[in-house]
């Protein structure tokens, strides 16, 4: 059953969005927030779990120091203060999930709070996002519902439970209510999650990919009409993992909160499920202040204590805040914004960075990573960064074919050899045979082979042509298995034929 | 190697078995088995004693017959070996152990083995100290009296249709029938401290944090403590010292190094020390017999040297309250675990339909006894939103003037003393039915796990009116066990010369092999 949504523009006419969100950003320390098990995505279920994991009689918690620092760290870099004691609470509720059935999570403690992002919208303009808080908190296990219908709980006929995720620690960011968005909504939103996501990415404190849930968004949205200040009541959108869904989740509960004061019914306060098939979101758990959690300090961990001197440390090692860092090395760079854009989209950017800072131009960096490198990375399912190139292989690469050694067809042959281990440029260049053929010997057979087999075309050339020199070329290049270089190749042709280059 | 035939090996204190031990007087694999034939002799049957859930005869056996061998061998292997390496030992069935199962006294555990050791049994394996098996308790140590076991009562070696308190009534009955030199306990409210009272023995509560709590299934966290169990106060010392320090897998734990307990309790002097009468914790309420024990060892503590003040502390009246509240709430959660979910008990549903909350509800239902689900209802209502402030809130604020309370009784006194329970042991199904009754038990030892303190609680004779033990505690200030150990020997030597001997030697003969007839009394062990 879909609902009833009005158009975008009619909502926006009539109402004020209020948006809110709580941005779930898992960790990527070594081992979970309480445990010693490894912290790895993707391995057999329930092989990362040891017994504080499963909940077994008996165990006990212990904080991982890693956990507390990357949690600081993204605190100071969303302008929050950091707490000087901050405890943790046990939220309790029965779910198979949760092993403990209880999720142990910071409560009215935070270990940061009172910050605030600033995010630059499309046009240039910039909108302070206000941050409530950032709390440290596990991550509960993942729930495969079997049988009955499209992997929902209702209907299956059985449920399988995965601990490996079972206390991976979690920063949750919650914003407070932004309010003056507008009609920007949808886009701010985006940006937002954008944003954070970038900094924690940037922090090195999560591998911030949202397709695997390291990064997950939970988006309320509120209508009121215009002019009124008091808050509509809101929805909350669970667990929305991409930056397009986060965008496009905002807009439509916006048209369908619109719709549904249009028709003089109350919004429910309740969860919503985003649907990325139908752009939709469909009704979820109702919320209501008969939700009781029954929190209460966790007795099994004493206080986090984060003293001043160790919050100017982790201060000290803050990377350069992304809109900055961006800004100076596009001037730098002297890239297009369109050249920027794809540069940051592709998450090459460090790469860029090192690659230059290796002795590459800015350019033939770009060239690189963004002709060659991104490409193989997307066959290979990783992240460029993650593919084992080396800035200084780029660099040695790049003088090599400066030098005319080898083209770019044999470099990019080379970087594979690289990538599988076959050694150094100059080995796999000297192992595979691959130097430019400079003796003009064989490269003069190869054209008069060529130009035999081709006289209408050599004709063509000798009538001033030159165009079709190519074919020529293309001749010689296959004669000599791609060894030739190609502007040699083309300087001989016409030699031989005595025409004007 | 001299014979000593093994109804003299049961009734030797640890210390005495591990000098024998070292002497090479008497085997491990002989002096595990006295025990174990001790175990079968008065442990089972209708009347038996009851204090094990499990034997583990096997490997208490193999772990005793490696110690043998490496003292045949001699060497740098055997001087290393830990002073009570082959002493036998008892455990609670609270605290996790691999190869045996762990059931916390309860059905909704029936059969589950733990994956992993508790440190505290790691620490005993290490010293190679063999486990003879796991003792009953109130289930997941709730009670006073080890009658809600789901697996029925432990008797009072003093007398079979008594309780031998609660929780740790089997650790308790298995060191006071001879059954065991030395068990371990766990204390939230009393449980070690209140059994070594009504069984003529001695229990210690350590400081919080002084002995890792991993791998002791939990009843209410900030309250929970292991500690040991024995029939003399050197032998809880030097017990004390094989499980104590710091732990990097309890939170709680304190990082301070151990200090020398076996040496407070051989040290035995309190010339000068000032002992502390809590006001609030004797007199009204306190049974007759027991307030004369309690007055005839002050006054043998005033004729050692010591000087005797009264302190009071005005909040100890508010301390039972607040803990029912603190203790059922903390163990809602902790108990939450049990499920069905993934290990032990698993319950369907009767009728359809077959849902995870029914699933959960029927096992915990059917797995949890009375006084459990009385306290996770209790404590998930004083968790509830809108009575969190009235109930668990105040509980809290009143655990800091308990803790105040004791800091000026401490500016006072060295260290304080109380009877340890109002009454010698009840009989069975006395107060079975009276919850509140039951929970007076630890009035006088509640006020220690509010506030962290160390006690101990040491046999103070028997009581005028029943000949039944009545038990006297003593309190220092966190940190500070060790001179618990060294009143504690002083007061036990003073009173076991006025007994002349042990006060376990006036205990009836259970009915099973003649104990008292065939075993000259002994001394005390200092």
């Amino acid at each position: 059953m879909s609902d009833a949504t009005l158009s975008f523009e009619e909502a926006m006419e009539k109402y004020d969005p209020v948006l809110g969100f709580e941005v779930h950003v898992e960790l990527n320390t070594k081992t979970k927030m309480f445990s010693s098990a490894p912290n790895v995505f993707g391995d057999e279920p329930n092989t990362n779990v040891n017994e504080v994991d499963l909940g077994m009689p008996g165990v006990l918690p212990v904080l991982n120091r890693t956990a507390v620092e990357s949690s600081i760290k993204i605190g100071l870099a969303l302008n929050c203060k950091i707490a000087e004691n901050c405890r943790f609470a046990r939220k309790n509720y029965f779910y198979p999930d949760t092993p403990k059935n209880f999720q142990t999570s910071q409560y009215d403690e935070p270990i940061a709070y009172d910050g605030y992002l600033d995010i630059e919208l499309s046009d240039g303009t910039v909108f302070r996002v206000e941050i409530e808080r950032a709390h440290m908190e596990e991550d509960a296990g993942k729930l495969t519902h079997l049988g009955g219908s499209a992997g929902r709980i209702q209907g299956a006929d059985y449920s399988l439970v995965d601990y490996n995720r079972a206390g991976v620690p979690l920063v949750e960011i919650v914003t407070k209510p932004i309010e003056g968005a507008g009609s920007r909504a949808p886009e701010l939103a985006k940006a937002y999650v954008a944003a954070v996501r970038e900094i924690v990415k940037n922090l090195g404190v999560s591998d911030a990919k949202m397709e695997r849930g390291n990064v997950r968004c939970d988006a309320n949205v509120s209508l009121r009409p215009h002019g009124r200040e008091r808050f509509g009541i809101r929805s909350e959108t669970k667990n929305v993992n991409s930056l397009r869904a986060v965008e496009h989740a905002v807009r439509y509960e916006i048209q369908r909160h619109a719709a549904v004061l249009d028709s003089g019914e109350p919004v429910i306060q309740e969860t919503r499920h985003w649907h990325e098939d139908t752009r939709s979101t469909t009704s979820g758990r109702a919320k209501s202040d008969a939700d009781d959690y029954r929190y209460f300090p966790e007795p099994d961990l004493v206080p986090v204590v984060a003293s001043r001197e160790w919050v100017e440390e982790l201060r000290a090692t803050l990377p350069e805040p992304p809109a900055e860092r961006r800004k100076r090395l596009q001037a730098d760079w002297g890239y297009s914004d369109l050249e920027f854009r794809d540069v940051v989209n592709a998450g090459v950017m460090d790469e860029i960075e090192e690659t230059i800072a290796a002795g590459a131009a800015a350019t033939v960096a770009r060239k690189w990573w963004m002709g060659e490198i991104v490409g193989r990375a997307k066959n290979a399912d990783v992240d460029p960064g993650q593919l084992g190139v080396k800035p200084e292989t780029i660099v040695e690469l790049n003088k090599m074919v400066e030098a005319g050694k080898i083209n770019n067809k044999m470099a990019a042959e080379v970087l594979d050899g690289v990538l599988a281990g076959e050694g150094t440029p100059a080995e796999i260049v000297e192992k595979r045979g691959l130097a430019v053929v400079s003796d003009d010997g064989p490269l003069l057979e190869a054209i008069d082979a060529a130009l035999a087999a081709q006289p209408d075309v050599a004709d063509k050339i000798r009538a001033g042509k030159l165009q079709a020199i190519g074919a020529i070329v293309g001749g010689v290049m296959k004669a000599t298995r791609g060894q030739a270089d190609a502007g040699r190749v083309k300087e001989l042709i016409l030699q031989r034929l005595g025409v004007e280059g | 190697m001299t014979e000593t035939n093994s109804n003299q090996l049961i009734r030797l204190s640890a210390a005495q078995l591990a000098a024998k031990l070292a002497a090479r007087e008497v085997t491990a694999v002989a002096v595990v088995q006295a025990h174990l034939d001790r175990i079968a002799a008065v442990d089972g049957g209708d009347r038996g004693v009851h204090a094990f859930l499990h034997v583990n005869a096997e490997e208490a056996l193999a772990v005793a017959a490696e110690v043998d061998a490496i003292r045949a061998a001699g060497g740098a292997a055997a001087e290393e070996l830990h002073e009570l390496a082959g002493v036998p030992i008892a455990v609670k069935d609270l605290i996790v152990t691999v190869g045996q199962p762990t059931t916390a006294g309860s059905r909704i555990l029936e059969g589950w083995h733990s994956p992993y050791d508790a440190t505290v049994v790691q620490k005993l394996r290490a010293a190679k100290m063999p486990i003879l098996g796991k003792t009953n308790l109130d289930e997941f140590a709730m009670g006073s009296s080890t009658e809600h076991s789901a697996y029925g009562p432990t008797r009072n070696p003093w007398d079979l249709d008594r309780i031998p308190g609660g929780s740790g009534g089997g650790s308790a009955a298995a060191v006071a029938a001879f059954e065991a030199p030395l068990a371990l306990g766990t204390d939230t409210g009393g449980s070690i401290r209140q059994p070594g009272a009504v069984t003529g023995t001695v229990g210690v509560k350590p400081t919080y944090g002084g002995v890792s709590r991993y791998g002791a299934i939990a009843m209410a966290s900030s309250l929970d403590q292991i500690g040991p169990v024995s029939r003399t106060v050197l032998d809880s010392a030097l017990l004390h010292q094989v499980i104590g320090g710091h732990d990097p897998k309890d939170s709680t734990s304190l990082p301070d190094p151990l200090a020398d307990l076996a040496a407070a309790a051989r040290l035995g002097n309190v010339d000068g020390m000032k002992i502390g009468i809590i006001k609030e914790l004797h007199g009204e309420g306190y049974q007759a017999g027991v307030e004369n024990r309690f007055n005839e060892s002050l006054e043998l503590l005033k004729q050692a040297g010591a000087e005797i003040v009264e302190v009071s502390c005005p909040n100890f009246k508010y301390a039972l309250g607040a803990y029912y509240l603190i203790m059922p709430s903390e163990a809602s959660s902790n108990l939450a675990k049990f499920d069905g979910v993934r290990y032990g008990l698993r319950v369907l549903p009767e009728d359809p339909p077959l849902t995870i909350e029914r699933v959960m509800a029927a096992t915990r239902a059917a797995g949890f006894g009375d006084e459990v689900k009385r306290r996770i209802i209790l404590g998930t209502y004083a968790l509830s939103a809108g009575y969190y402030d009235a109930y668990y809130g105040s509980a809290q604020k009143v655990r800091t003037l308990i803790q105040r309370d004791f800091d000026a009784a401490f500016t006072k006194a060295d260290v304080l003393i109380s009877p340890t329970a109002p009454t010698t042991a009840f009989k069975l199904g006395e107060k079975l039915d009276d919850p509140l009754a039951m929970y007076l038990n630890d009035v006088a030892t509640i006020p220690a796990n509010m506030a962290g303190v160390p006690g101990l609680s040491l046999p103070g004779g028997l009581a005028d009116e029943d000949g039944l033990p009545v038990g006297i505690q003593l309190l220092a200030p966190a940190r500070e066990d060790a001179r618990l150990y060294r009143v504690g020997a002083v007061l036990e030597s003073l009173l076991e010369e006025k007994w002349g001997g042990p006060l376990l030697d006036r205990a009836p003969s259970l009915p099973a092999p003649a104990l008292a007839e065939t075993v000259p009394s002994h001394g005390g062990s200092h």
